[in-house]
């Protein structure tokens, strides 16, 4: 279906990735955020704050990150699309709902625009150290969508995308910002409402007497139904059978857990978001994503102007991780560079997915600044050597 | 046997039970029954739409209650049964949502979340059941254990003060309080009745047993024996002022309504707020786009 | 003649004791008898002097007891 032209500011602005990723969700349809005031995320709740009571819906800042992230939950089981964002002391409060919204499947984005860390860290400096964090740090066995974009136009695009994306699967999905991204200005163009596609929810079509809120039909993904709407149906953390009742046995775990991971494994290709310049004849693949591709970017260009075979490869999607795709190239590609802001994340996924075809150089920092191009530049001619 | 008269075969509460999900797994003499009890009667009572209500519940012994009741419920996580029922309050304003848990979900790990609501004035109905342990987790110390009972966790006898919860609640801005107990099921039942049809943030404290684990520790007898304690030493004060209530080890147990007062809640606040600010700019709180 | 009945549900008792202790016209007492759980669940005592009150369904933990009040035609107290 097509966006509602209520909460779409068509036209060409110049925003920063945080504003930006506000015009995303209301363009998507969020009518309902929640949030606690976290540097560098909090422009996109002020600003939907600001923007909301004219479009229709509501903000609530909440008493911390543990409320915001499950009163978003809440209101989407009360029928909205709801959102939160945070950076990353929040998001690590926030993960008990993450792996709550995973377990009962629902369709929910959690905006991390990352700072340095860990802890306090540096609260207005850039880092990407919360890559793995976004994948892994909810307990238990789960699976996610992380995205990741490196330009305020992006941050439009891609939120839309996340919100699609969680209604299609019934997760959460992680827009993984960062400082530079989500504070940098540059012209946004937002299109018109029939321009922007928008996935509708899962709404199940049976009425109630007929209706398990965890009954599937085929694509794995059950369909939903909202409180209030006379289904009486129960939702729980817990480990949970078809009816949505408590089943406290392994084999009703295993069917439930192998479920949520299926039904994004079983569409890893298509949700792997990725870019992908000069790697026809690349020896040397630089491999980034966020605000490192943009430095990136630049560094490639500087290598080829010397002559040097490189290509780049920027990750939209963090996760699922487009493994198939950087296998293919580890059979003709010599070395991945892969510079990101953190001591080595995403690099490990890298050499996994090369499984000692290519060479791996990862090029670390640990937040607070980006990378200058120069310092990519010398790993991919040392890697092209 | 069966009664073979012209009779209602069915419990009255059954329709407002999920009794595919019976036997509960709640022990023999828990009150979290008896409250439930009182709850489906209240339900009866006040002629409530049980498709118009959502119970929410944390974690622990009472955090099973949504899972039993057939309504729209949800078994959120531990301590967050506030906050989630907020998000689905203010989404769907046409909703009656009633927070059901305990003690230690409520007032310890959610303890932040039961003040900002009570502040906020968030249309929620909250029933504590207070057995003054962690009952699910095996009998551990909560907030509301009173000196010097002895738990898992305080083996010498607990030395922390507790939690008058009526005074907490009143004091961070609730709009109707009481308290009764499990021994007190006509009152509680009319109580819950009256709660429905009261507006903002309300909460009932019911004081229940727990003959596993706090009565049988601290050597207080039985359910039974809880139960006739309670009868005994309870004395119904209406608009008692919640300083003086706080609990003491098997001492005198003021119970009443003693919370009862008007105030605009969230969503009126917010309406009339930006209404005046911003005209006919303004577009509402729906949030179905 | 009694004014009303008790209907016990008695495989879902867990003999807590509840009713017959808080029942105003003394009605129920624990049953010897196991239920296949275990429990002694109450039986009728005294089903002439059944009001029907219900108290006994309203304490109740388990659902397992509830009281009605008779119309003229009716009889005695059951269990079932």
């Amino acid at each position: 279906m097509q966006a509602n032209p209520k909460g779409v500011l068509t036209g060409t602005h110049f925003l920063d990735g945080d504003q930006a990723c506000c015009e995303g969700a209301l363009a998507a349809g969020a009518r309902f955020a929640a949030g606690y005031p976290i540097t560098p995320s909090t422009e996109i709740v002020e600003r939907f704050a600001w923007r909301i009571p004219t479009v229709g819906g509501m903000f609530i800042q909440m008493e911390d990150e543990l409320a915001a992230s499950i009163a978003i939950l809440g209101a989407v089981w009360g029928g909205a699309k709801a959102f939160t964002v945070t950076s990353g002391p929040g998001f690590s409060l926030m993960m008990e709902h993450i792996g709550y919204a995973a377990m009962t499947e629902t369709p929910c984005v959690f905006v991390d625009v990352q700072r340095g860390g860990p802890s306090t860290g540096l609260p207005t400096l850039p880092a990407q150290g919360d890559m793995m964090q976004a994948r892994w740090g909810s307990h238990g066995d789960y699976e996610i969508i992380a995205l990741c974009p490196n330009s305020p136009q992006e941050c439009f695009d891609v939120t839309i995308r996340a919100f699609n994306l969680a209604e299609e699967f019934r997760v959460p999905v992680m827009l993984m910002m960062d400082e530079c991204v989500g504070h940098m200005t540059e012209k946004v163009v937002i299109p018109r409402a029939e321009e922007i596609e928008i996935y509708p929810r899962r709404h199940t079509a049976r009425g109630p007497g007929e209706y398990w809120p965890y009954e599937t039909n085929g694509d794995l993904v059950p369909e939903m139904a909202h409180a209030g709407e006379g289904y009486r149906f129960h939702i729980t953390g817990l480990t949970h059978d078809e009816r949505g009742y408590p089943a406290m046995n392994a084999a009703a775990q295993d069917r439930l857990v192998r479920r949520l991971k299926n039904k994004i494994r079983a569409a890893a290709d298509r949700l792997a978001l990725y870019e992908e310049e000069a790697t026809e004849d690349a020896e040397v693949v630089v491999v980034s994503y966020g605000i490192t591709s943009r430095v990136a970017q630049r560094a490639v260009e500087m290598a080829r102007q010397r002559g040097i075979r490189v290509g780049k490869f920027r990750l939209v999607a963090a996760w699922p991780f487009p493994a198939a795709r950087l296998r293919e190239l580890a059979q003709r590609v010599k070395v991945f560079v892969v510079p990101e802001l953190n001591c080595g994340q995403m690099v490990l996924e890298v050499e996994r997915a090369a499984a000692g075809m290519a060479r791996i150089i990862p090029v670390t920092h640990a937040g607070g600044d980006v990378h200058r191009p120069e310092t990519i530049l010398e790993a991919i001619v040392e890697a092209a050597r | 046997m069966t009664a073979v008269v012209e009779t209602p075969v069915i419990n009255p509460v059954e329709p407002f039970l999920r009794m595919d999900r019976m036997p509960h797994i709640w022990c023999p003499g828990c009150g979290i029954g008896t409250t439930v009890n009182c709850f489906a009667r209240a339900l009866i009572e006040s002629k409530a739409d049980p498709e118009k209500l959502a119970v929410v519940s944390g974690i622990g012994c009472t955090g099973r209650v949504a899972g039993y009741l057939h309504v729209d419920s949800f078994h959120t996580t531990h301590g967050r049964a506030i906050p989630f029922a907020t998000g689905l309050k203010l989404a769907n304003p046409s909703l009656q949502v009633v927070v059901y848990s305990g003690d230690g979900d409520l007032f310890a790990i959610g303890g932040n979340h039961l003040i900002h609501a009570a502040r906020r004035n968030i249309d929620l109905k909250v029933i504590c059941v207070n057995n003054f342990i962690y009952a699910m987790t095996g009998g551990q110390t909560a907030p509301t254990t009173p000196e010097p009972a002895t738990t898992t966790t305080a083996p010498y006898g607990s030395y922390e003060p507790a939690f008058n919860l009526p005074y907490l609640t009143e004091s961070a801005g609730a709009t109707y309080v009481a308290r009764w107990t499990t021994y007190h099921v006509r009152q509680l039942t009319r109580s819950i009745v009256e709660m429905l049809q009261k507006k903002g943030f309300c909460l009932i404290e019911v004081l229940s047993p727990c003959p596993t684990l706090y009565q049988r520790r601290n050597r207080l007898g039985d359910a039974l024996e809880t139960m006739k304690y309670y009868k005994e030493r309870s004395k119904t004060r209406h608009g008692a002022p919640t300083s003086e209530v706080g609990l003491t080890m098997q001492g005198d147990i003021v119970v009443g309504k003693f919370v009862d007062r008007d105030r605009p809640d969230y969503l009126e606040s917010m309406r009339r707020r930006l209404a005046e600010q911003l005209g006919d700019k303004f577009a509402g709180v729906g949030v179905l786009a | 003649m009694a004014k009303g009945f008790v209907c016990i549900q008695v495989e879902r008792c867990k003999g807590c004791g509840f009713c017959v202790e808080f029942c105003p016209t003394r009605v129920l007492a624990l049953s010897s008898a196991f239920n296949s759980k275990g429990y002694h669940p109450p039986h009728v005592v005294n089903g002439e002097k059944c009001s029907g009150c219900d108290l006994c369904g309203i304490y109740c933990p388990d659902f397992a007891i509830f009281g009605w009040k008779a119309r003229a035609s009716e009889g005695a107290a059951h269990a079932g």
